[in-house]
């Protein structure tokens, strides 16, 4: 009989102990990840952007735009081209060109964008008209009591109560990243909310329509809740 | 007119019926969490296919079928015995790991060498780990805010560190079509067993023959 032959069977139990060890390094990432990840970003973000190699930027640092569309492609709005209507339960419908709304006051600050599901781009630098301004411009009738948000996607919708759109926070963004919103980030015209998480954001806003009750949005048709504030 | 069983070369059976369905399920599972994963996580291609829910659905029912076929092998006895030889480390195998000769047969390895068995607990763990952390970002419910950042973070890594074990796994694969042969049709030559696995071999003459040994 070879000798390795009986040892082949007997042995440590090298393999369940590193399943284990995954699993606990798993549940230790779970609990501590987020702060690992805010300092590797914070170590490693002045090096990703000088990276001439670009290598950096593969390894998932986690404080990147993760992109979200719900349909299959999303037409463009030129600056001439786009338009945002307000409507529903108002005394004074009005529809916005995007010179209509560069030409209002507009609210600046820096905000993290939050996702349900974890991810989170710290410090992102937001411009836009504040919701609140439109809504007052709009003269809503006593009987509205919430806001719904249309895409031009054709199929994303959102909704907040009357309350939540007048908070300060809460603007139509026509700049994120420090330059005119982007298409892919839902340009030129997408909504921000600080408070809440990333899904009551609506994307390519085509539409602001007041109503007497909470719509439930795409997602929250989907199962996520229709209060979208964040919670620790 | 057939020759004896032990006359020249001869096939040997490397993986059983269950054991090969069990392989082939986790591949085609794991080929569409690949897919998907690369659509919902790589920037261009998520704007180019878009349809952000359809592939959600998609990778996180594959994910939660993946580890369904590896309990499910537990049924059968040849899984089980495989499962043994992979959980087990013997000193032999420290010394494979170490050796820059670990190819050159000095080293008598059984039916598993010691870097498939690495592979396989780290393939195993990885995929427990990226089940139940994928559970804390489908179901926000389940953990508070930072649990589900950190939960974001682990899926991203461990996914990361899968998916160079799944490419080392192919490029092995694709170098030895006899390996492939002993997944697809579960056998292999003796040639081959003598070769690759010479401690395997010793032990299946002997289960054959037990006065050969």
């Amino acid at each position: 009989m070879p000798p390795d032959e009986p040892r082949e069977r007997a042995g440590a139990p090298v393999g369940r102990r590193t399943v284990v060890g995954l699993l606990a390094l798993g549940g230790a990432g779970v609990v501590g990840g987020s702060w690992v990840q805010n300092g590797l970003a914070r170590l490693l973000a002045p090096l990703e952007n000088r990276d001439p190699t670009g290598l950096i930027a593969l390894f998932p640092l986690g404080d990147t735009f993760r992109f979200y569309s719900v349909t299959g492609s999303v037409p463009t709005r030129t600056a001439a081209s786009y338009r945002l209507a307000v409507s529903g339960l108002v005394t004074r419908p009005a529809t916005y060109t995007l010179a209509d709304l560069q030409a209002l006051p507009q609210t600046r600050f820096v905000h993290d964008f939050q996702c349900v599901t974890g991810w989170r781009v710290p410090d992102v630098h937001w411009a836009g008209v504040p919701l609140s301004l439109l809504l007052r411009r709009a003269e809503p009738s006593p009987a509205a009591r919430a806001v719904r948000f249309h895409s031009f996607d054709g199929a994303y919708t959102e909704s907040m109560t009357l309350d939540e759109a007048h908070r300060s926070d809460v603007i139509v963004a026509l700049q994120m990243l420090g330059a005119p919103v982007t298409h892919d980030h839902g340009g030129p015209v997408r909504m921000y909310a600080a408070s809440m998480y990333g899904y009551k954001s609506t994307k390519w806003l085509s539409g602001i329509e007041l109503t007497r009750d909470a719509v439930p949005g795409y997602w929250e048709r989907r199962g996520y809740d229709i209060d979208g504030t964040i919670k620790d | 007119m057939s020759p004896p069983a032990d006359a020249g070369p001869q096939a040997r059976r490397r993986f059983s019926r269950a054991e090969r369905a069990v392989h082939w399920s986790v591949t085609m599972l794991m080929t569409v969490c690949i897919l998907t994963a690369a659509i919902l996580y790589n920037e261009p291609l998520a704007i180019l296919v878009g349809h952000r829910r359809a592939v959600e659905l998609v990778h996180v029912y594959a994910g939660f079928a993946l580890p369904l076929p590896l309990l499910l092998g537990v049924a059968s006895i040849a899984y089980r015995a495989d499962l043994r030889r992979l959980n087990r480390f013997t000193s032999s195998d420290w010394r494979w790991l170490r050796s820059r000769r670990r190819r050159d047969g000095t080293i008598r390895v059984g039916k598993f060498n010691a870097g498939q068995k690495v592979n396989a607990s780290l393939t195993a763990g990885s995929i427990f780990v990226l089940l139940g952390t994928g559970l804390l970002m489908f179901f926000p419910h389940l953990a508070r805010l930072s649990w589900r950042t950190g939960a974001t973070f682990v899926h991203d890594w461990f996914a990361l560190g899968l998916g160079l074990l799944v490419l080392g796994h192919i490029a092995y694969a694709l170098k030895d079509p006899e390996a492939r042969r002993g997944m697809r049709l579960g056998e292999v030559s003796d040639e081959w067993a003598r070769a690759e696995h010479p401690a395997w071999a010793d032990e299946l003459d002997a289960e054959q023959d037990p006065n050969a040994a």
